[in-house]
C-alpha cells in the first residue's frame, strides 16, 4: 500500500476508500468516481493501480470508463474551458463558440493544448439557461458570450 | 424432461436447453448471429426471435429456456419480415465489401443476406471509418466490419480468461478493442485466434500469408520444405465437404507436391521428437529430483505466452522442450540440410498449422533461430491452406494418398494425438513408462486422460509408482490447476501433480484458431475421434519406436537432452508484462 501511495500518488483517504469499497457490489464506478475526484481525471497509471488493487482486468475498467462520458481519460489543462451544449445554449450558438475556441487554441473537444494550459470540453446544461450561450473557464461562469469576446476571456486566464 | 411443441410438432427435451436446441430436434433451424453454442447466450442481435403461441410475446430462441407445454412458432410470414428487417438494419452499418473480405463465402451475415434475398438497403447507410489493427503477426481486427455480436469479447474473457478484448465506448461508438485504445500486440492477447474462429463476420481474421508462400514456391532459388501439424489432417477435409473427422494426411502430402513444394515432411515426426525430449526431461525430474515438479507442457505458444504474462512463477515448471513445429524447423535446417547436402540459407521452411499463435511463435525470441536462420519461415493456417488448394485447382477430395518424405516425415500414433486435449499427456506417458521401466506398456490406450472436461486429473500407475497427472484446455480453465500448485508450494506441501498438459484452445489444436469455421463441441468430438483412429491404425504407437526417431538420435542428436538437443530443441522463458505499454 505504501508503494501505491508513493509511486502512484494515491492519498491515504483514497486508498482507504478503495479498501472499504473493494468487495461491495457496484464498487467499480464508485471507486473510479473517487479517483477522478482526486486527480481530476483517470490516467492509465491510475487505471492500472485500480486494476491491481481490485484484482480485475484492465479491459473491464476501460469498458466502464469509456461507457460514461463523465470519466475523463486525459489530464485537463491548467484552465479547463467548458462550453455548454445543452439545448438552450446550443440554439443560441454554443457550437459556434466551440468552433471558435478550436480555432483560437488549436484544440479539439476533449483535447488539451500542447503547453497543458487549456483544455476544452462540451458539457450538458450548466443550469443558467437564461444566460445562454454559457461557458466556464476554471469554474468562472461567462454568460451571453459572443465569438469576439472569446480572445479576451481566454487571455484573462493566461 | 420438458415436453413442448415446435410449429405444432411435439418435442421432448432436457430441462435447461434453449429453444434453438428444441427446434433442432425436429430439424428446424432458427437463424442466429450473436449466439454461439460455445458461449452463454447474450441475446444481442434479435435474429432468432420466435413466437409463443397464443401470446403476443416474441422470444429470443437462443436465450429462452424450454418450458413445459410451451408451444412455439419459429417461422411464419411475420417472423420472416422481422428477421429481414433485423438483417437490413445490421447491413446499414456494415460495409458491402464482401468481394475483398477474408470471410467471403464463409461469413454468417453474408449467408443470411443471401438466404433472405436482401436486394436493397432501405436504411440510411452509416459506416465507421476506423483503422485496422494489424499490430500482431497472427490476427487482423477490422472494426469497420464488426456487428457487435459480442462473441469475441465473450471468447476472450470467458473461454480464454485473457481479457484482451472489451467493448469500449457506448451506443453507436462502441468498438471491440483492447483497453486504453492500445493495439492488440501491446495488450494481453495471446494470439490464440479463438476470437477469429468465433467471429461470424470478417471483423477478426487470420493474417493471410498465402502470397508469401506462392512467392517462395515460384522462386527457383528456394528449396521449399513443408511440415503439417497433427490437427490439420483431421480438419482440412471439412473445407472440401468431406465428413467431419476424416483423416486426409496422404492427400495433404499429395496436394503439397502438386503445389510445387520440394519436400513434404510432417510436424508429427517432431511431435515424436518432443516426446523423446520432454519425456526424458520428465523422467529426469521425477527420478533425480533435479528440476521443479510438476512439469508443464510447453507446445502451445498461446499457453506459453499466457504463462509468461500471468504465471511467471511457473517458469521453472515449464518443460524446456520447444514445440514440435519449432523442433521440426530447427532440424530441417540442420539435420535435413546436412543429409540432403543443401545450403540451409536456401531452405524456406513452411508450417501448416491449425493455429494463429504459431504465426507469432516463429519469431517469439532468439531461440527460434537455433539453426542460424529462421527455423520456420512461414506459418499458414488450415484455412489459408484450404484456400490455396482451391485456388490451385486441386481436386483435393479425390486425390490419391502419397507418403511423406524421409528422413523427418514418419510418425507414431502418439504424435498424431498431439492435436487433441490429453494427447500430449498420453503420448508422454507411453514413452515415459518405457524410459522408467525398460518395458513396453501392455495397453497404450491411456483412457484416463481422454475426454472433454475442461480440467481432468488422474493417476497413472508406472509399475507401482503413482504418477499424478492433470490436463487443462480452454485457457480460462488453467487457473484452478495453477492455483492448486501455488498454494501447495506456499505451504511447503507435496505438489498435487507430477505432470500437467495445457492447451489454450477448447478441445486442443483440433479446434485451434486457424481451423475451418463453425467448430462446436460436436465437431471437436469428431475431429478428436478421427485422430484416435489415426493413432490406432499406426504401425508404431509409441514415439520411441518410430524408426526415423531412432535414426536421428543415432546419426545426429546422440541422445535426448544431449548438448545438440539442448541447442536445437530446447528453449528458455522470460517473465513478460501483461501490457507491453
Ligand atoms: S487472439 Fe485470443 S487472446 Fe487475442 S484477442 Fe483473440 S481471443 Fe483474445
Ligand atoms: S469482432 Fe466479430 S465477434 Fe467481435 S463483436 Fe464484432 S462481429 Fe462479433
Ligand atoms: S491449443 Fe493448439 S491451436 Fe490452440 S493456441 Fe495452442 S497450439 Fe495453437
Ligand atoms: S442469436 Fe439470439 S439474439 Fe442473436
Amino acid at each position: 500500500m505504501s508503494r501505491i501511495k508513493e509511486e502512484k500518488g494515491f492519498s491515504d483517504e483514497l486508498i482507504a476508500f478503495i479498501t472499504e469499497w473493494k468487495s461491495k457490489p457496484g464498487n467499480l464506478i464508485m471507486i473510479l468516481h473517487r479517483v477522478q475526484q482526486e486527480f481530476g481525471y483517470i490516467s492509465r497509471d491510475s487505471a492500472d493501480t485500480v486494476a491491481l488493487m481490485l484484482d480485475i482486468p484492465l479491459a473491464s475498467i476501460y469498458g466502464v470508463l469509456s461507457f460514461y462520458h463523465f470519466f475523463k481519460l486525459t489530464k485537463p489543462g491548467e484552465h479547463n474551458i467548458q462550453v455548454c451544449l445543452g439545448t438552450a445554449c446550443y440554439l443560441k450558438g454554443g457550437e459556434g463558440l466551440v468552433d471558435e475556441i478550436k480555432n483560437l487554441l488549436g484544440l479539439e473537444l476533449g483535447g488539451v493544448t500542447a503547453d497543458g494550459k487549456y483544455s476544452l470540453e462540451g458539457v450538458r446544461c450548466v443550469g443558467c439557461c437564461g444566460l445562454a450561450p454559457v461557458m466556464t473557464v476554471s469554474g468562472e461562469v461567462f454568460g451571453k458570450v459572443t465569438k469576439d469576446q472569446l480572445p479576451g476571456i481566454i487571455s484573462k486566464f493566461n | 424432461m420438458i415436453h413442448m411443441k415446435i410449429n405444432g410438432m411435439p418435442v421432448e427435451i432436457e430441462a435447461g436447453s434453449n429453444i434453438l436446441a428444441a427446434a433442432k430436434k425436429v430439424n428446424v433451424n432458427i437463424p442466429t448471429l450473436c449466439y454461439h453454442p460455445d458461449l452463454p447466450a447474450w441475446a444481442a442481435c434479435g435474429l432468432c426471435v420466435v413466437k409463443q403461441e397464443n401470446s403476443p410475446k416474441l422470444l429470443r430462441a437462443c436465450a429462452a429456456p424450454v418450458v413445459e407445454n410451451l408451444s412455439v412458432i419459429t417461422h411464419d410470414a411475420e417472423l420472416y419480415q422481422i428477421r429481414k428487417t433485423v438483417l437490413e438494419m445490421i447491413l446499414s452499418t456494415h460495409p458491402s465489401s464482401c468481394l475483398t473480405c477474408g470471410r467471403n463465402g464463409t461469413c454468417e451475415l453474408q449467408r443470411f443476406a443471401a438466404e433472405f434475398g436482401i436486394r436493397e438497403q432501405p436504411y440510411e447507410i452509416r459506416l465507421t471509418d476506423l483503422p485496422k489493427d494489424t499490430s500482431t503477426t497472427s490476427i487482423v481486427l477490422d472494426p469497420t466490419k464488426c456487428i457487435k455480436c459480442g462473441r469475441c469479447v465473450q471468447v476472450c474473457q470467458q473461454l480464454q480468461g485473457v481479457y484482451a478484448l472489451e467493448f469500449i465506448g457506448r451506443g453507436d461508438n462502441t468498438v471491440v478493442s483492447p483497453a486504453a485504445g492500445l493495439p492488440l500486440n501491446d495488450s494481453p492477447c495471446i494470439k490464440c485466434g479463438q476470437c477469429s474462429a468465433h467471429c461470424p463476420v470478417g471483423a477478426i481474421f487470420e493474417k493471410d500469408d498465402t502470397r508469401e508462400f506462392v512467392r517462395a514456391i515460384s522462386n527457383p532459388d528456394k528449396h521449399v520444405v513443408v511440415q503439417i501439424a497433427p490437427a490439420v489432417r483431421v480438419a482440412l477435409g471439412e473445407a472440401f465437404n468431406l465428413p467431419v473427422g476424416t483423416i486426409t494426411t496422404g492427400r495433404i502430402y499429395s496436394a503439397l507436391r502438386r503445389l510445387g513444394v520440394d519436400k513434404v515432411f510432417d510436424t508429427n515426426f517432431s511431435a515424436d521428437l518432443t516426446i523423446m525430449e520432454e519425456g526424458t526431461e520428465l523422467v529426469k525430474r521425477l527420478t533425480t529430483g533435479v528440476g521443479a515438479i510438476p512439469q508443464i507442457t510447453s507446445c502451445c505458444p498461446a499457453w506459453t505466452d499466457y504463462m509468461e504474462k500471468y504465471y511467471p512463477d511457473m517458469i521453472p515448471n515449464f518443460s524446456t522442450a520447444k514445440s514440435p513445429m519449432m523442433m521440426q524447423g530447427a532440424i530441417t535446417k540442420t539435420y535435413y540440410a546436412q543429409k540432403a547436402n543443401i545450403d540451409p540459407a536456401k531452405i524456406f521452411s513452411v508450417a501448416i498449422m491449425p493455429c494463429t499463435a504459431k504465426k507469432f511463435e516463429i519469431s517469439r525470441d532468439e531461440n527460434m533461430y537455433a539453426s542460424g536462420f529462421a527455423d520456420v519461415d512461414l506459418v499458414l493456417t488450415t484455412r489459408e491452406f484450404a484456400r490455396l488448394i482451391k485456388a490451385s485447382g486441386i481436386d483435393f477430395a479425390v486425390l490419391h494418398d502419397e507418403p511423406a518424405d524421409s528422413p523427418i516425415g514418419m510418425y507414431a500414433g502418439a504424435a498424431t494425438i498431439f492435436g487433441n486435449t490429453g494427447g500430449v499427456m498420453e503420448a508422454a506417458i507411453r514413452t515415459a513408462y518405457t524410459l522408467i521401466t525398460g518395458e513396453e506398456l501392455a495397453d497404450v490406450n491411456i483412457t484416463a486422460v481422454r475426454g472433454m472436461d475442461g480440467v481432468r486429473t488422474g493417476e497413472v500407475d508406472v509399475k507401482g509408482t503413482k504418477v499424478r497427472v492433470a490436463v487443462a484446455h480452454g485457457m480460462a480453465n488453467v487457473s484452478t490447476l495453477l492455483e492448486e500448485i501455488r498454494s501447495a508450494r506456499e505451504q511447503g506441501a507435496e505438489p498435487p501433480y507430477h505432470f500437467i498438459e495445457v492447451m489454450a484452445c477448447r478441445g486442443g489444436c483440433v479446434a485451434g484458431g486457424g481451423q475451418p469455421y463453425a467448430t462446436t463441441d460436436d465437431i471437436r468430438g469428431k475431429r478428436i475421434a478421427g485422430l484416435y483412429t489415426d493413432d490406432e491404425k499406426s504401425v508404431y504407437r509409441c514415439s520411441h519406436n518410430n524408426p526415423e526417431i531412432k535414426q536421428i538420435y543415432a546419426d545426429f542428436l546422440e541422445k535426448p537432452l544431449s548438448e545438440k538437443s539442448h541447442h536445437l530443441l530446447h528453449t528458455t522463458y522470460t517473465e513478460r508484462k501483461i501490457y507491453k505499454k
